[in-house]
């Protein structure tokens, strides 16, 4: 930014004299300081974290039973949340947007409740909804099922507060997309189900996957509903998350090296996202920048 | 066939009905003897059992598919004979954002023809393009629309696309039918005053006095017109702008004040206060017409057409649901555009 200020003032006519050099010399550092103090603010706990210990003892936190551990609970667990988010979520999503009745508002505001939930009051919900006091706990009770403090328990925790995250993005990617081209896909011969598949979803694919995205940020993290629904239990419940607070008091390196795994795996599987929604996109793409008109020899 | 209307007249509407996209109150749609829609009955086949090919106003082809593709995605397999039918063959793998409007609007013939569609539903055909375009593509459907042989249903605010495409046109105000028939007949005895406005021609108000030769409208503007019309009491006339002639204002019965003239492909478009008048631009040899001048106006009788004279025309028809259904069948059965 300043660099463009200073080759502007040094090769334009001498139009504005000292003032105008002050003025755009002061706009510069304004900029760049703001930027810096954004960026430092953002990254240093980040750099902080990373550099607490010499990296050989970090890598050897990597290896230790509790972080191995938590790592398998938070892939397993939010793997199947993430799934029957999507598999559920997406249809649903697609349900609301495409229909109009009374008290569509309502049941979308109703859908983005969780999200204003404190996490630790989404637990204690959780658990007098499921527990085995709760709601449905004494039905599921009888049938032999205590979700409370299971690995169960972890799903439906991170379930219930990242997929609204997931749900609201995709309504309204839903919605975006024209109505004409489905009305059009129907009378092509498309039942709802190829309406959904082969139209809905490649054309609202971008805002999926960013609202997929964020939801599995959320759920990737999820903390207070988790400890209060599902409790910490090395090796069934305790997620990452769960296990840098269990070491906090008793092993802060090890907290640390877990914090910074959390932090790499979760950079990971949203770049691998990412790069996959790309490549997919970019095979049914709308966009000007990709897919010349070939005149392919399809026929 | 097609049907005109202004905008907000429910063309859109009927359209989407036919295909099954929307679901009137009341009525009965029925292709042949087979009923797609009856409201009392409740019976409603979904767009995706109703076999037509629905074009909407800007095509609706999927952006995320090649042309082929979206051909593909109407018959479950490649149809390179389709694409070459309506001459695209060329354009198969392209994507439809880089097609110009009238290669959309062929890729989209291409993928209705590929359902194997029994009636054809065509919404604003050219709409969505501009006007230079405009004629050449007309053209072009009207050629591609003769080979197909399908019954087709087009709706449109444009009479001239209507008569470029069509040997039967329906005139649709606020949500009825008020005329149906060839493009002449429309021409030559617009039902009112609306149908009369759609086809170009100049409507004015006045109050007949039956004469031996028809009658005389005295007009309430000033004037008068005689018709070859007989007619009695207030009513609307009809005059089309080329059945109308440039008089010696002293030596005739109607007078108006020039407004603006211009040429039009061959014509000489007189824009007049309260009339147009349109003459071949060599018929006009050397009277310059001055914009402010006044002029006198001249019409044979038989071109003055009385629009509400009691008994000579049929009252605006409601669409109600059995006409409706009839047109339907109509148009499904016999009307090859």
């Amino acid at each position: 930014m300043s660099a463009t200020f200073g080759l502007v003032t040094a090769t334009g006519e001498d139009s504005g004299g000292l003032a105008s050099i002050i003025g755009r010399v002061a706009v510069a550092v304004a900029v760049a300081t703001v930027l810096v103090v954004v960026m430092a603010f953002l990254m240093l706990p980040i750099v902080a974290l990373v550099t607490y210990q010499p990296v050989s003892e970090l890598i050897h936190g990597f290896g230790t039973k509790v972080a191995i551990d938590a790592i398998l609970v938070s892939l397993k667990t939010n793997a199947i949340a993430f799934a029957l988010m999507i598999g559920f979520g997406t249809p649903f999503a697609y349900l609301v947007a495409r229909s109009r009745f009374r008290g569509r508002t309502v049941l979308i505001t109703l859908v983005e409740v969780p999200l204003v939930l404190p996490p630790a009051v989404a637990g204690l919900a959780l658990l007098v909804a499921f527990g085995r006091l709760g709601l449905l706990g004494h039905t599921l009770g009888s049938l032999g099922i205590d979700l409370a403090f299971t690995q169960a328990a972890v799903v439906i925790a991170v379930l219930f507060v990242a997929s609204p995250f997931y749900l609201r993005g995709a309504i309204a990617a839903f919605e975006a997309v024209d109505d004409t081209l489905i009305d059009v896909a129907s009378t092509l011969g498309a039942g709802p189900a190829r309406r959904l598949l082969k139209v809905a979803i490649p054309l609202a694919g971008g805002g999926l996957g960013a609202a997929a995205a964020v939801a599995f940020a959320r759920g990737i993290g999820e903390f207070g509903a988790t400890i209060l629904f599902a409790g910490s239990f090395q090796g069934t419940t305790q997620t990452l998350p769960l296990a840098v607070y269990s070491l906090f008091d008793a092993n802060l390196d090890q907290a640390i090296a877990i914090g910074v795994l959390l932090i790499l795996l979760s950079a990971a599987i949203l770049l691998t996202f990412k790069f996959l929604l790309r490549v997919w996109t970019s095979s049914t793409s709308t966009s000007p920048s990709l897919a010349a008109p070939s005149i392919s020899a399809q026929n | 066939m097609a049907l005109v209307g202004s905008s907000g007249a429910g063309k859109t509407s009927l359209l989407r009905a036919v295909a099954g996209l929307e679901r009137p109150h009341t009525g009965r749609i029925a292709f042949g003897r087979e009923v797609w829609f009856d409201a009392t009955r409740r019976i409603h086949l979904s767009a995706e059992r109703r076999r037509v090919g629905y074009l909407p106003q800007d095509y609706g082809l999927f952006p995320h598919l090649t042309v082929a593709g979206n051909v593909r995605f109407a018959s479950g397999r490649e149809r390179p004979d389709l694409l070459e039918r309506v001459g695209i063959a060329h354009l198969a793998g392209a994507r439809p954002r880089h097609l110009s409007g009238g290669e959309r609007q062929r890729a989209a013939l291409a993928r209705a023809l590929a359902r194997d569609p029994r009636v054809l539903l065509l919404d604003e055909p050219f709409g969505a393009l501009d006007a230079i375009v405009r004629h050449q593509v007309r053209d072009e459907l009207g050629d591609i629309l003769a080979r197909v042989r399908l019954p087709t249903l087009l709706v449109t605010h444009s009479f001239d696309d209507a008569t470029a495409l069509a040997s039967m046109i329906g005139v649709i105000d606020r949500g009825a039918l008020v005329q149906l028939g060839p493009p002449a007949e429309l021409l030559g005895a617009p039902a009112n005053a609306a149908v009369a406005g759609l086809v170009g021609a100049n409507v004015l108000y006045g109050v007949a006095n039956p004469t031996p030769a028809g009658s005389v409208v005295q007009l309430r503007e000033g004037g008068s017109l005689a018709s070859s019309m007989r007619a009695e009491g207030p009513v609307q006339i009809a005059v089309h702008p080329w059945a109308l002639e440039l008089a010696d204002p002293a030596r005739s019965s109607l007078t108006d004040t020039v407004l603006s003239v211009r040429q039009d492909r061959g014509n000489l478009i007189v824009r007049l206060a309260r009339l147009t008048i349109q003459a071949p631009l060599n018929a006009r040899g050397n009277a310059p017409i001055m914009e402010g001048a006044v002029v006198g106006i001249r019409a044979a009788p038989r071109d003055v057409h009385v629009l509400n004279s009691s008994g000579a025309l049929p009252e605006p028809v409601e669409l109600d649901s059995r006409r409706q259904a009839r047109e339907r069948q109509r148009v499904a059965k016999t009307d090859h555009v």
